[in-house]
């Protein structure tokens, strides 16, 4: 195991392994947010807010995600730092659209605006539930939770630049995975000629999948209220 | 394909005294050239003209002329070897071309590939990297009979395909990181899949990879650039293997 991590393919494992999980994250994190539009009492959507925060097995994975995106940008830091160390001196005239995706050659900069959303997601929500305490509380069944519903549609329902922000957010996200998908499982090693065409197919309906399925909150919010 | 000529065709070289000059383009017209001429015999054409003038002639690196020993090199307008795809750079016609066509020429780039003169690069980096594993070292004895060793059909296509790198350089030209991926794992890839070559496996994946990131080579992005632009077409499944390769390797430490 000695200089895995200072190797070029060791510190891509990291990139990989941490980019799948991030991805997981995302597929559950999406189907909690899809209740919002399901019912406008916001009922179901704070039950299922309030079943992620007491569920044990959501403490333990919290933190691990927390990690998991400081490694995935320590490593992104790293490594783009040592791409661009290893070409100096740049090619007057270089054609790259022919042989290579914008998003591969962009995952730094797509990486930069998800962590720009991400800080302001963070300062929306995350931070008024957990750091402020200035979100209301409401029963159900005699349970007592957070109104995480009123919260988001409130925010949602304010001013149409967040709902623009989101959606941009989870644009740059699915363009990010059109890549990341596909690209994490090369890093591997699991891909091959036969396999590579049906994993970069899954990763694009994937990567299709968040920013659609991350933008129609917001678009519901707008062409509701 | 019909011979055409072709009136005038302006070149923007990249000059460069030595590896320590600062380094320039240079414009250079060259007229009346058949769509027949092949690049590099349009380079000459050129270089002709330049002795005649009394200038330094462009230095460039080829050897066979015919696609097989990967010494030619050349990034034209902005594509290594050229706008045509699975061919190498003495292998690019001037029918690729247009009549009155600005051609800019620049020599591989990457911190791994220093300039010596003009185009010429000094790929021993690659060299260093196959003097690490690139080879097999233990005694196979002499010819063993054909079928004392069975390979499958699906190992022996891949391991030749891998074979068929040329050492060129053109994967690092192209590749945004300037990485040496493709060429290290079309080594580790061929020889990994035989069995003369299977026996140092794990050493050679390991002390390829290992010499590779040190001589200042970028880490692989996955973008598949080098495949397009490979001549011999070597594939990124071949990354993949050599991934799985190295990691098996460092786990199992
Ligand atoms: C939820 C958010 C994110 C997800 C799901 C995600 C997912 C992924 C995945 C799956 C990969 C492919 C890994 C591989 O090639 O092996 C990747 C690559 C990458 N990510 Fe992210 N990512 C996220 C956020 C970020 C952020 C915030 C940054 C910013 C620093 C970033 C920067 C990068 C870079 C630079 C690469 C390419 C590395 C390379 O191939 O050289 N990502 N990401
Ligand atoms: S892998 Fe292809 S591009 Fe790279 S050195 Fe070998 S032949 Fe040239
Ligand atoms: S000169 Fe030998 S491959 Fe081009």
């Amino acid at each position: 195991m000695s200089k895995l991590i200072s190797s070029s393919i060791g510190k891509k494992l990291f990139m990989s392994v941490t980019g799948l999980f991030l991805m997981m994250f995302l597929m559950v994190h999406l189907t909690i947010n899809l209740l919002l539009i399901f019912d406008d009492t916001g009922e179901l959507f704070n039950i299922g807010a309030n079943f992620m925060v007491t569920n044990p097995i959501i403490k333990i994975v919290e933190p691990l995600l927390a990690v998991g995106f400081l490694l995935h940008m320590i490593y992104a830091s790293f490594l783009t730092l040592t791409n661009m160390k290893a070409r100096q001196v740049n090619y007057k005239r270089f054609n790259q659209t022919k042989s290579s995706s914008w998003a591969s050659r962009n995952m730094y900069v797509l990486g930069a605006l998800i962590l720009t959303f991400l800080v302001l997601h963070i300062m929306n929500f995350y931070w008024k539930i957990k750091v402020d305490h200035s979100v209301a509380m409401v029963h159900y069944n005699g349970i007592e939770m957070h109104d995480t519903y009123s919260l988001v549609a409130g925010l949602f329902k304010s001013c149409l630049i967040y709902n623009l922000l989101y959606i941009a957010g989870a644009v740059f996200l699915g363009i990010h995975l059109t890549h990341g998908f596909w690209s994490a499982f090369q890093t591997i090693g699991w891909s091959s000629d036969i396999w590579r065409k049906r994993i970069e197919v899954v990763g694009k309906i994937f990567a299709f999948i968040i920013a659609a399925g991350f933008s129609i909150i917001p678009l519901y919010f707008i062409i509701k209220f | 394909m019909i011979e055409k000529i072709l009136n005038e065709i302006t070149l923007k070289v990249w000059r460069q005294k030595n590896a320590t000059a600062k380094g320039a383009f240079e414009t250079y017209t060259v007229k009346n050239i058949s769509t027949d001429t092949s690049f590099m015999e349009m380079l000459d054409i050129l270089n002709y003209q330049l002795v005649e003038e009394g200038k330094d002639p462009i230095a460039f690196d080829h050897d066979c002329r015919e696609g097989i020993c990967g010494t030619c090199s050349l990034f034209i307008n902005g594509r290594a070897h050229g706008p045509d795809n699975d061919i190498t750079t003495c292998q690019l016609h001037m029918r690729k071309f247009k009549d009155g066509e600005t051609i800019t020429i620049e020599p591989w780039r990457g911190t791994a590939f220093p300039v010596t003169k003009d185009l010429i690069v000094d790929r021993n980096a690659f060299e260093k990297i196959l003097y690490a594993g690139g080879f097999v070292s233990v005694n196979t004895g002499g010819v063993p009979d054909g079928n004392a060793i069975p390979i499958g059909y699906d190992e022996s296509e891949s391991a030749m395909d891998a074979a068929a790198c040329i050492g060129c350089g053109a994967c690092v030209a192209t590749c945004k990181n300037s990485s040496a991926m493709l060429f290290v794992s079309a080594k580790v890839s061929h020889l990994a899949r035989l069995p003369q070559g299977k026996v140092e496996a794990v050493k050679r994946a390991k002390s390829m990879v290992a010499k590779m990131d040190e001589l200042g080579f970028g880490g692989c992005s996955n973008t598949g650039a080098c495949e397009i632009e490979c001549p011999k077409g070597i594939s990124i499944a071949s990354i993949a293997k050599l991934n799985r390769e190295y990691l098996t390797a460092k786990f199992m430490e």
